[in-house]
């Protein structure tokens, strides 16, 4: 008995202690500038509603949205290979061979800034890029909401949607881009060290994430929990007899902008081969050799990058690192399409 | 005979372009933090304006507006960039590597 009564009397002393540590953990993992927000961010007048994101994810997986009604968003952004297709360019309209890769559309929602060139800045005003575009989905705008118009079916899902406003090019972007606003990373392995349990990952991470913000440079551009600083840069990217690629420079006439990109981010990157901005490398391994040789084009070449001079084993922890960063795999529904 | 009134107005110009010169400021605004140190600067035409880059990694500045354009070109730490302001209105300041970094400067006569 009085052993019990000791234990009664530390009990609350006990769990004091132990609030006090998951509140400093949860407060810790609040500000973590590398742990995502729970929310992606919307504009207030395209807020997120069950009905939005729901008519959202049968407008990305509907074909129809195309002029031969024989690719859909999803064809290039596939959800089973990270959001964007395998391949080092995509493939177009009639699967002409374009020059950029897809890139991966997950956790998009948190950029200011969409595209490779950062043309497009809303989600909304991204979603129509593609299908409009004459080498991708070649669809003329106006045509697209006359078929849509023409499918019965989707009458009621816009009208729960955006009650009274029809189908048009802006409930359709809105839908789209509400859609997208739910494409976001899982936790990773980073993520749970970061939260607090050592064991989440390896030795070979940890010290891959010293390289990343230190000798390896990497932070300076994959900065923040998304692993992008929204910045455009010229890597050096060799282009293999294509031609040459301005980047930003068509949208910034700009010196510093020739043959500048976005950054990408790097969540889930285990799943986005190939890589690079035009697919040039299959691994990870080769994406750290390229900046540790300091990138091959030097033309414009951004003052971020320079030789590296890592060993074999530094660029095996931050391969090892950028794996850790890949989250559980998501179960994504390919919805039934109305008629 | 006609030395002497030449001789006075470039006396007079000197004294004029020095006067202004002298009453030009130079501002000095920080890059840190991937943004401008300052979001609005209030400056006059003769002003200069030094933008230093106080990050780990390389900044920018230009500007594109119909005040005044400038490409200061890409700088890495510790160095800077300066530009005398040329007229009146307000220039709109943006880094080109980091869009999200922006600024004005109004510039009065």
């Amino acid at each position: 008995m009085p052993a019990i009564t000791r234990n009664r009397r530390i009990s609350p002393a006990l769990f004091v202690v132990f609030a006090f540590l998951c509140t400093a953990m949860a407060l810790a993992a609040q500000t973590d500038p590398w742990l995502r927000p729970d929310k992606a961010p919307a504009p207030a007048n395209n807020l997120p509603t069950p009905a939005r994101v729901e008519l959202g994810q049968m407008l990305f997986f509907d074909p129809r949205l195309s002029r031969k009604a024989n690719m859909s968003c999803a064809s290039c952004h596939n959800p089973a290979l990270g959001w964007s297709d395998g391949l080092p360019t995509a493939a177009g309209f009639d699967m002409q061979k374009l020059g950029r890769a897809t890139p991966t559309i997950l956790n998009t929602a948190f950029n200011p800034i969409q595209m490779w060139d950062g043309r497009k800045s809303t989600l909304e005003d991204q979603a129509l890029g593609p299908i409009e575009a004459g080498g991708e989905m070649n669809m003329p705008l106006p045509e697209m909401v006359t078929r849509l118009q023409s499918i019965p079916g989707y009458a009621a899902s816009f009208e729960r949607a955006y009650p009274g406003q029809g189908i048009s090019t802006v409930t359709v972007a809105g839908a789209i881009a509400s859609f997208e606003r739910t494409v976001l990373s899982t936790e990773s392995p980073f993520d749970r060290w970061r939260k607090g349990d050592a064991g989440a990952v390896g030795a070979d991470v940890k010290r891959g994430f010293e390289l990343f913000n230190g000798k390896a440079n990497c932070a300076a551009c994959h900065s923040g929990y998304n692993f992008t600083d929204n910045g455009f840069h010229n890597i050096g990217i060799r282009n293999d007899g294509a031609a040459y690629d301005v980047g930003r420079y068509a949208q910034k006439p700009l010196k510093a902008m020739r043959g500048a990109f976005k950054t990408p981010t790097l969540r889930d990157i285990a799943l986005t081969a190939p890589y690079m901005r035009n697919g040039v490398y299959k691994t990870l391994m080769e994406v750290v050799d390229h900046y540790d040789r300091g990138g091959d084009d030097r033309d414009n070449l951004s003052m971020n990058i320079a030789p590296l001079h890592l060993t074999d084993s530094e660029k095996a922890d931050l391969v090892a690192f950028m794996q850790s960063l890949t989250g559980a795999p998501r179960l994504v529904s390919v919805p039934m399409l109305p008629h | 005979m006609n030395s002497i009134p030449l001789f006075r107005v470039a006396v007079a110009a000197v004294a004029l372009t020095w006067s202004v010169a002298a009453h030009a400021d130079t501002h000095a605004v920080s890059q840190v933090k991937k943004a401008f140190a300052v979001s609005v600067l209030k400056a006059k035409v003769g002003d200069t304006i030094t933008f230093r880059n106080d990050d780990e990694f390389a900044h920018n500045v230009f500007s594109l507006s119909d005040t005044q354009s400038f490409d200061l070109g890409s700088y890495k730490k510790g160095e800077e960039r300066s530009v005398k302001l040329t007229a009146p209105g307000t220039i709109e300041v943006e880094c080109a590597i980091h869009p999200d970094m922006k600024m004005k400067i109004e510039v009065q006569k």
